[in-house]
């Protein structure tokens, strides 16, 4: 029982690490109609950032802050410079432009910083101030930070002008402009939201595989398929449906006879899987094309 | 661009010529630069699968590296288990990439654009962890890969010439073969499908069957150029067959041209000498980011500016030249 | 001074010129309506002041150049656009549709006055508070389409096409609260019809457009009385 107390809570800290990237692409698909494959690697080198001011400060909460500021401007100014001169193309030549800043950020991270693994340790102390064998600090931390910040969020876009705005943009793009919101600048704030929440799910996930460049593209996979298992198009759902695929796989490796090579292999099915038979997730809606 | 080249003395003049030159190359050159540019037409058979399915049917795929790798390990393992020698493997490769792609294009038939593509990009991160499962080490060779011969030498030509010889023929065989497909009725009715779906299959085309046999044939010709691969490189294993070959096949695609057949030899060939290329300049100096950041920046460049590739700005340039001369 | 004065206006989409050189204004506190078939270009001519076309020509507001203009600027003038198909945020509830109309506003006790406003002209909207506007009906949401307008304290509304798709009950009503609003909130309006029996009972000035071109101008009155304009241009 307290193996799969153990699993089971593992696998929430590291669902809730895939529920960050998970609500980082809806986010993105829901202000535009992308999914951003480049959102792994942005969050891979914003860790980086992380580890390089992490070196330099000595506080990683100082080197959190700041990397996560600075991929807030950064995913403002990459919608602003690169995505916008495309956003009235082809879906195809947007695809093409974020598989190139996908190959950008992977490469620049492996030349600035090599492909050497590095160590980041973990925002959470690891004294909790009482024992437990259940889950370790750093993942208690991970759940209860993402918890936190998924609420605020929530409530960011529940509760403020700002965030019905960003809404009603994705939305009904030309009605929001009728009423007076910048849709460009929703669309940059979009993409600095997702960048920044991305930047959060890297500095949390390094600690538990290791920072290297190749670090999130197995995390974006399951990210990707917890958002459509979820819901791609409800916040609320991907980050359910990030927290399952979390769980699901944990279980799998100790329970499905050579699950624990297959992880990737099963957040393809689940993916396939969904699209096929219920491409609105869990807690989607179908969102109807008229001809 | 968007329809193949009308049947002209021109054309066919033009790609005679290219054939030919094709043969004198590597006779011309060091084998170790016919093994490079065998390595560039493997991949630009495979490119032009990417071509042929995205440019000229519609379907998007950024995971096409899966196609490619079933195709190099069909063959390896034929050749390593079953001492089959490589050129026999090929119509098995042929087959077994067709019915994995055919069979991949029926799922892909419920996902539009941006769905299809994350399916895509599902497979092809996923594949190197299925090559390396357990269960299957004893054929795949597990981590390690396999290892093989490269096919004999034949008409006294050195072995890389050899090789380089039938992926040539094979090759321009498929472009030819490409040609005449799209100029066909069932070409007629893929452009159909790409361009307005729903009203193609008002007209009364069976759009799933076109659309997953067209899958199909384009994982036939990733499979194929996947071969080719194995054989130049007499080696595969999992790691190579990663995520980045995909994207590397798209590069070539897009950079040589999506709606276009002489664009995947062009792809094909940027991918293997732009690269090298593009890797001597940034030795040259510490301050130079290393080829793939540059090569990102260029396809995000040729997005904004030049869309159809360099065969879209070669037809763009003769029509330009056509329209000054008639005038 | 004509509040909106609007000169040799041309409007493409793309290659094509729908609009070949308009002319027409309109006076602070009139109602004026530009009537014509289908295809005329009236629903252009308003997406033109709004700037969401690329135009030619001279549009002035209060005596400004507005052509240069991004369209979300134009909702801080004090020009409300409600748009053909009412443009409707269909996932919002009724409350935050209103609120969303009201963005471009300071003051949240002017904005939560104005609220109550428009749900003194529209009962109906006040016990939808909470719904989602998708789920209203057709009237309902034209209904919430003007509110929404409202919620800006426009000098001009541009109305297209209100009583699109409404039965001719719910567009009398409609029409009827439009009256009220033109006296009592002092806003101007430009209204753009195919029905142009009841923008005639509405409107002081009248503009017929076709295929492009203003064909004929007038006073509303003048125009709905005259049987052969009647019969050769407005069907009736």
């Amino acid at each position: 029982m307290d193996l799969f107390l153990q699993l089971t809570l593992a696998g929430l800290a590291i669902g809730s690490i895939y529920a960050c990237v998970a609500l980082a692409v809806v986010m993105i698909y829901q202000a535009t109609d992308h999914f951003n494959f480049a959102q792994g690697e942005m969050a891979m080198f914003s860790t980086f950032v992380a580890w390089a001011l992490f070196q330099a400060t000595g506080s990683i909460w100082l080197a959190f802050v700041l990397a996560v500021a600075a991929s807030f401007i950064a995913g403002i100014i990459i919608e602003r410079v690169i995505v916008k001169p495309v956003e009235s193309a082809p879906v195809f030549n947007q695809i093409i432009v974020f598989i190139g800043l996908l190959m950008i950020f992977n490469n620049l991270a492996g030349w600035f910083w090599e492909h050497t693994t590095k160590t980041l340790p973990s925002l959470f102390p690891e004294d909790l101030g009482f024992e437990t064998t259940l889950i370790s600090p750093h993942n208690l931390g991970v759940i209860v930070f993402t918890l936190a910040l998924l609420l605020v969020v929530f409530l960011f876009f529940k509760f403020t002008k700002v965030g019905l705005a960003m809404k009603a943009a994705a939305a009904n793009p030309d009605s929001a402009r009728l009423v007076g919101v910048s849709v460009g600048w929703m669309l940059a704030l979009g993409w600095g939201l997702a960048s920044a929440i991305g930047a959060v799910g890297g500095v949390l996930v390094a600690p538990i595989v290791f920072l290297e460049p190749n670090m999130m593209s197995g995390v974006l996979l399951y990210g990707f398929a917890g958002a459509l298992f979820g819901g791609v198009n409800s916040p609320g759902g991907a980050v359910a449906g990030g927290l399952i695929v979390g769980v699901l796989e944990n279980w799998a490796r100790q329970y499905v006879p050579g699950g624990s090579e297959l992880g990737l292999t099963f957040a393809l099915v689940l993916i396939v899987g969904v699209l096929m038979f219920k491409p609105a997730g869990l807690f989607g809606r179908v969102v109807v094309k008229r001809v | 661009m968007i329809r193949p080249n009308a049947l002209t003395s021109k054309l066919v003049l033009s790609f005679g010529a290219l054939v030919v030159l094709g043969c004198i190359v590597p006779l011309v050159v060091e084998d170790y630069d016919s093994y490079q540019i065998t390595v560039a037409f493997s991949y630009g058979i495979a490119i032009l699968g990417l071509n042929i399915l995205t440019g000229y049917n519609g379907q998007f795929s950024i995971g096409h590296s899966a196609f490619f790798a079933i195709g190099a390990y069909t063959a390896a393992i034929m050749i390593s288990h079953f001492g089959w020698h490589p050129y026999a493997t090929l119509p098995f490769v042929a087959i077994a990439a067709f019915m994995v792609g055919f069979l991949f294009g029926f799922p892909a038939l419920r996902l539009e654009g941006l769905y299809l593509a994350l399916a895509t990009f599902a497979l092809a991160v996923a594949t190197p962890q299925i090559l390396k499962v357990d269960a299957l080490e004893e054929w795949t060779g597990g981590v390690q890969g396999l290892f093989f011969d490269k096919p004999d030498a034949f008409l006294g030509f050195s072995i890389d010439q050899s090789l380089y010889y039938v992926t040539w023929i094979v090759f321009v065989v498929l472009m030819a073969l490409t040609w005449a497909l799209l100029h066909s009725r069932s070409g007629r009715a893929i452009m159909a499908i790409r361009d307005n779906p729903i009203a193609a299959s008002t007209m009364g085309i069976n759009t799933a069957l076109y659309k997953t046999t067209t899958f199909g044939i384009s994982a036939m010709f990733a499979g194929l150029g996947g071969a080719f691969f194995a054989f130049a490189n007499a080696f595969v294993s999992p790691d190579t067959f990663n995520f980045f070959i995909a994207v590397y096949l798209l590069v070539g695609s897009v950079v040589g041209g999506i709606v276009s057949i002489p664009g995947a030899l062009l792809g094909g060939l940027f991918y293997v000498f732009g690269q090298e290329y593009a890797e001597e300049v940034s030795n040259l100096s510490e301050l130079i980011p290393p080829p793939w950041v540059t090569f990102g920046i260029f396809l995000i460049l040729m997005m904004y500016f030049a869309p159809f590739g360099i065969w879209g700005l070669i037809e763009r340039g003769m029509a330009r030249l056509k329209r000054a001369s008639s005038s | 001074m004509p509040l909106l004065k609007v000169k040799g206006l041309k409007a493409y989409y793309r290659q094509t010129e729908a609009l070949h050189g308009v002319d027409f204004e309109l006076d602070e506190g009139s109602i004026t309506t530009i009537l014509g078939a289908n295809g005329a270009g009236k629903t252009t001519t308003l997406r033109a002041i709004s700037r969401m076309v690329r135009t030619e020509g001279s549009i002035t507001f209060q005596g400004e150049e507005i052509t240069g203009l991004a369209s979300e600027k134009i909702p801080r003038l004090g020009i409300a656009h409600v748009p053909e198909g009412r443009g409707t945020f269909v996932r919002q509830s009724v409350e935050e549709n209103l609120e969303l109309g009201a963005y471009t506003r300071k003051s949240k006790s002017d904005v939560a006055d104005d609220v109550e406003r428009v749900y003194a002209y529209f009962p109906r909207l006040k016990e939808r508070m909470k719904q989602q506007a998708g789920t209203l009906s057709g009237g309902e949401q034209q209904m919430l389409a003007i509110g929404r307008a409202l919620m800006l304290r426009p000098k001009l509304m541009l109305l297209d096409e209100p009583s699109f798709g409404l039965a001719p009950l719910i567009t009398q009503e409609i029409y009827d609260i439009m009256a009220r609003i033109s006296k009592d909130e002092g806003a101007s309006m430009l209204l753009v019809e195919q029905n142009a029996n009841i923008a005639l009972n509405l409107a002081d000035h009248a503009y017929l457009l076709e295929t492009g071109n203003v064909v004929m101008s007038g006073e509303a009155s003048i125009l709905r009385d005259d049987e052969t304009v009647r019969r050769t241009y407005l069907g009736y």
